[in-house]
């Protein structure tokens, strides 16, 4: 059993097309050795001007047309039911932010990797919050570009039991190869009893809760190490050299700083450091608040 | 002592000093300059390479970290394309040898001429100022995909810049041959009597004069993006990134045939010389030619078909890519059936264009798989794309960039290498070539995306494989170069027609006088590879 539905259409059209490629990679090579010796200047010390057969010139046009429509047809066939979901299908939301897959399903949960139903059609309605991406599950023989701005979609059928990786195949910055995240094909039962699992945040401080779902922390470590940006740890209250408009300053960082970086992100930028990559986050005051209230007590 | 040993000055002689090359109107000085700035460009993409290679050979951090990692493969791609290949054999060959082989003693444009060399040199300044201006070398790719080359911090507006400026030198290179090729054919050569480069050249011209502009245009939103805030590409401020991705394949996909088609131009110059017959089909190979540049203008979707393009569009694209295949195997056939009842020898530069032939089928049938849709949205933006895309490029591009310099050095030097060393270094560059490529398209058949820092375990033996080739490739590389650098101020003499050649450059004297020819060249009976001492095949 293939892993998905199209797995088997991308590798017809793959190996057809390499079968006919091999064949005549060594062939030509062959004939062209084979001339290279016949034909030498010790075995044929005169050569002769031929200058070309309308029948061969015609015959080594026809032939390579009806192979490449054939290789074209196969290709179409095995791509055009990807163009379109059934109606039954499980729609999910899958949203691709630097650099983090989420995956929100229609009852409120929330994950960050994807489980399916076996034998199920799924569609998966795709977001990017900022630059392009594209989800790539090699498994499934299947990937499609997630622009932002823009309402793609694509579909399967997990057929196989199994967890499969799902990778970013569009560049989209510094951890580009570190946006992974993977598909766990389970059960139905199994897979209905996951998803009526609550989530419980009601332990976490709704700041974390907050930046989980942002991806602070594909930036940020809170242990001091460097990522892409200045770490969390004793960010309050810590004297930064800042960069705004060309000019050095600093600044302590406090509540306001903190405020005015996540509505302005492009306003300043901590020296030393990428600029251009921090998010703007649709976020309400109180949820800032809470994010500021978290990131002071990260020591 | 016959006329042609008596002394002559030779266009190296004919002035002196830097400010003479650095002006010079002649079109073989103008040739050099680009060779030598095109040589070092090369030497300093494929250290770049080595660099990534190195970094590729465990999963983790090995040499770099993530943000310069990306910053070297955005300058590999920047430089190679944008400073090598495609101004390689027209800036180069097309300059020094069109000219030779229409029997002419200049360009159209010789001032013209100079300008697209400095035009060239100004945007190297700005690509390489990246280095040192501003937050750094783009960290975009080659391809500059908005929206993100509109909100990374690094040095981008440079960039594309350079870009922009190399573009303006690539233009008015193609309008120059394309006006060459009209007005100064040698009296009674036609058309169809043109060796087979000439024509080459003319339907890369004729791309580069129509579809650069587009990438001009393209680069310049770009830069009012970044620079003005004009919604173009970026959704955040109104733009459609696939707009972008549009607008750059339509320049960049007939780009790729900037690259190709004057590499086949060489090859179909170099066999029938090595054969000593006369090419097998040359309408077929001349008008496949212009075939190739003109499908090749509708086809750049099939960079496209994972940016959720429409059922009907990529049916069109997909096809449409098939077609150029048919034009690009007539070649091949033609060019194999050309060393039949030939008598060959088997010399440096017969080598590099067989290898050509080898390399180009890898990367040409890989396209095959790259058009079809269904295998594209698996392979598109992995790996296999870049084994693709390197085996057209360099194994198809870069050997016949080395083959022509094998060929016409003699002619251009007036000395010869040594043929031992020459043919060692192609063999192993051949080797190695293949160890550093063919891994790659295994690696994209696995699944393992390009522009990847880091990889998952699974496929750390075929990235270290390729590793491994690399070294190889580079040292051949280094043997190759240096070895004719050597022969150009050691070598021994070499006579004016070393490979006994009958295209009217071999007519004239190696290195030929400033003017070219001291007397009218003789244009070969019954067609430029009409070899006179062949049979006949009636």
């Amino acid at each position: 059993m293939y892993a998905s539905n199209f797995v088997e259409g991308v590798d017809f059209s793959l190996y057809f097309i390499l079968a006919i490629s091999v064949f005549f990679l060594v062939g030509i090579t062959a004939v062209m050795i084979y001339f290279l010796f016949r034909y030498s200047k010790k075995r044929n010390p005169v050569a002769t001007n031929i200058e070309g057969s309308w029948t061969l010139e015609i015959i080594w046009t026809v032939v390579p047309t009806i192979l490449v429509l054939l290789m074209f047809w196969y290709g179409w066939v095995g791509y055009r039911p990807m163009l379109t979901a059934p109606d039954d299908a499980m729609e999910i939301q899958a949203v691709g932010q630097m650099w983090k897959w989420t995956f929100n399903y229609d009852n409120g949960k929330s994950s960050d990797t994807l489980v399916i139903p076996i034998d199920k059609p799924i569609k998966l309605n795709l977001v990017s919050k900022d630059v392009l991406h594209s989800l790539y599950i090699p498994a499934f023989r299947l990937k499609q570009d997630v622009v932002p701005g823009k309402d793609f979609s694509m579909w399967f059928i997990g057929q196989k039991l199994g967890r499969y990786d799902i990778l970013c195949a569009e560049y989209c910055g510094q951890l580009h190869s570190y946006m992974l995240s993977s598909v766990t094909v389970v059960e139905n039962d199994k897979f209905n009893t996951w998803l009526a699992e609550k989530q419980d945040n009601s332990n976490e401080h709704p700041g974390l809760t907050l930046m989980k779902k942002n991806a602070c922390f594909s930036c940020h470590t809170t242990d001091g190490s460097r990522l892409v940006g200045p770490s969390f740890k004793g960010v309050v209250g810590r004297s930064e050299t800042i960069i705004v408009d060309g000019k050095e300053k600093t600044i302590t960082v406090d509540a306001d700083f903190i405020k005015h970086k996540l509505q302005n992100p492009l306003s300043s930028n901590v020296k030393g450091f990428q600029s251009g990559l921090m998010p703007k986050l649709p976020l309400s005051d109180d949820e800032i608040s809470h994010i500021i209230d978290y990131v002071s007590t990260i020591k | 002592m016959t006329v042609d040993t008596l002394p002559y000055t030779t266009f190296y002689k004919a002035k002196k000093g830097i400010i003479s090359w650095l002006f010079t109107l002649d079109h073989k000085r103008v040739a050099l300059l680009y060779l030598y700035s095109i040589i070092t460009f090369f030497l300093v993409g494929a250290s770049l390479g080595i660099l990534m290679r190195l970094e590729l050979f465990h999963p983790g951090k090995d040499i770099v970290e993530p943000h310069t990692y990306n910053q070297i493969f955005t300058l590999h791609g920047v430089i190679m394309i944008f400073l090598f290949i495609i101004p390689s054999i027209p800036a180069v060959f097309g300059n020094f040898f069109l000219p030779l082989l229409l029997g002419t003693d200049d360009v159209a444009f010789p001032r013209l001429n100079l300008f697209s060399f400095w035009l060239y040199a100004i945007g190297a300044l700005f690509a390489l100022g990246t280095l040192v201006f501003g937050d750094g070398p783009a960290d975009t790719g080659w391809t500059f995909y908005a929206p993100y080359s509109v909100r990374t911090g690094t040095n981008v507006t440079m960039s594309v810049v350079a870009a922009f400026v190399l573009g303006f030198s690539s233009i008015l290179t193609g309008l120059n041959f394309i006006v060459t090729i009209h007005r100064l054919r040698t009296p009674g050569m036609g058309f169809n009597q043109m060796p087979l480069f000439a024509w080459s050249l003319y339907a890369t011209s004729w791309i580069q004069l129509l579809a650069t502009p587009v990438i001009g245009i393209t680069l310049l939103m770009i830069v009012a993006e970044r620079v003005f805030g004009v919604g173009l590409f970026d959704p955040s401020i109104g733009g459609d990134p696939v707009l972008y991705q549009h607008m750059f394949w339509i320049y960049s996909h007939p780009a790729v045939y900037i690259m190709a088609l004057p590499a086949m131009g060489i090859v179909s110059e170099i066999i029938p010389t090595f054969a000593q017959r006369t090419i097998f089909g040359y309408k077929a190979i001349a008008y496949s030619s212009m075939a190739i540049a003109f499908i090749g203008y509708f086809v750049w979707g099939h960079h496209m078909f994972t940016s959720g393009m429409s059922g009907p569009a990529a049916y069109i694209f997909s096809i449409l890519t098939f077609l150029v295949a048919i034009p690009t195997s007539i070649k091949v056939f033609n060019w194999i059936a050309t060393l039949y009842k030939g008598s060959i020898n088997i010399d440096t530069p017969l080598l590099f264009a067989l290898a050509f032939i080898f390399n180009f089928l890898i990367g040409g049938l890989t396209g095959l798989v790259n058009g079809a849709l269904a295998a594209d949205i698996h392979l598109h933006d992995t790996y296999f794309v870049v084994g693709h895309l390197h085996y057209v490029m360099f194994g198809g591009t870069g050997f016949a960039f080395f083959g022509a310099l094998h060929y016409w050095f003699p002619k251009i030097w007036g000395k010869m290498y040594n043929k031992k060393v020459a043919n060692t270094a192609f063999a192993t560059l051949l080797i190695g070539f293949n160890i550093l490529y063919f891994p790659m398209i295994i690696l994209g058949i696995m699944g393992m995306p390009r522009r990847y820092y880091d990889y998952l375990p699974e496929f750390t033996f075929w990235n270290q494989v390729s590793t491994v080739g690399s070294w190889i490739t580079v040292s051949s590389l280094i043997v190759l170069i240096v070895n004719l650098f050597v022969a150009a101020r050691k070598g021994k003499k070499a006579p004016d027609n070393p490979w006994g050649g009958i295209t009217l450059e071999w007519q004239t004297k190696s290195p030929p006088p400033l003017e070219n020819f001291d007397k009218m060249p003789k244009i070969p009976e019954g067609g430029p590879y009409n070899y006179p001492n062949a049979k006949s095949s009636n």
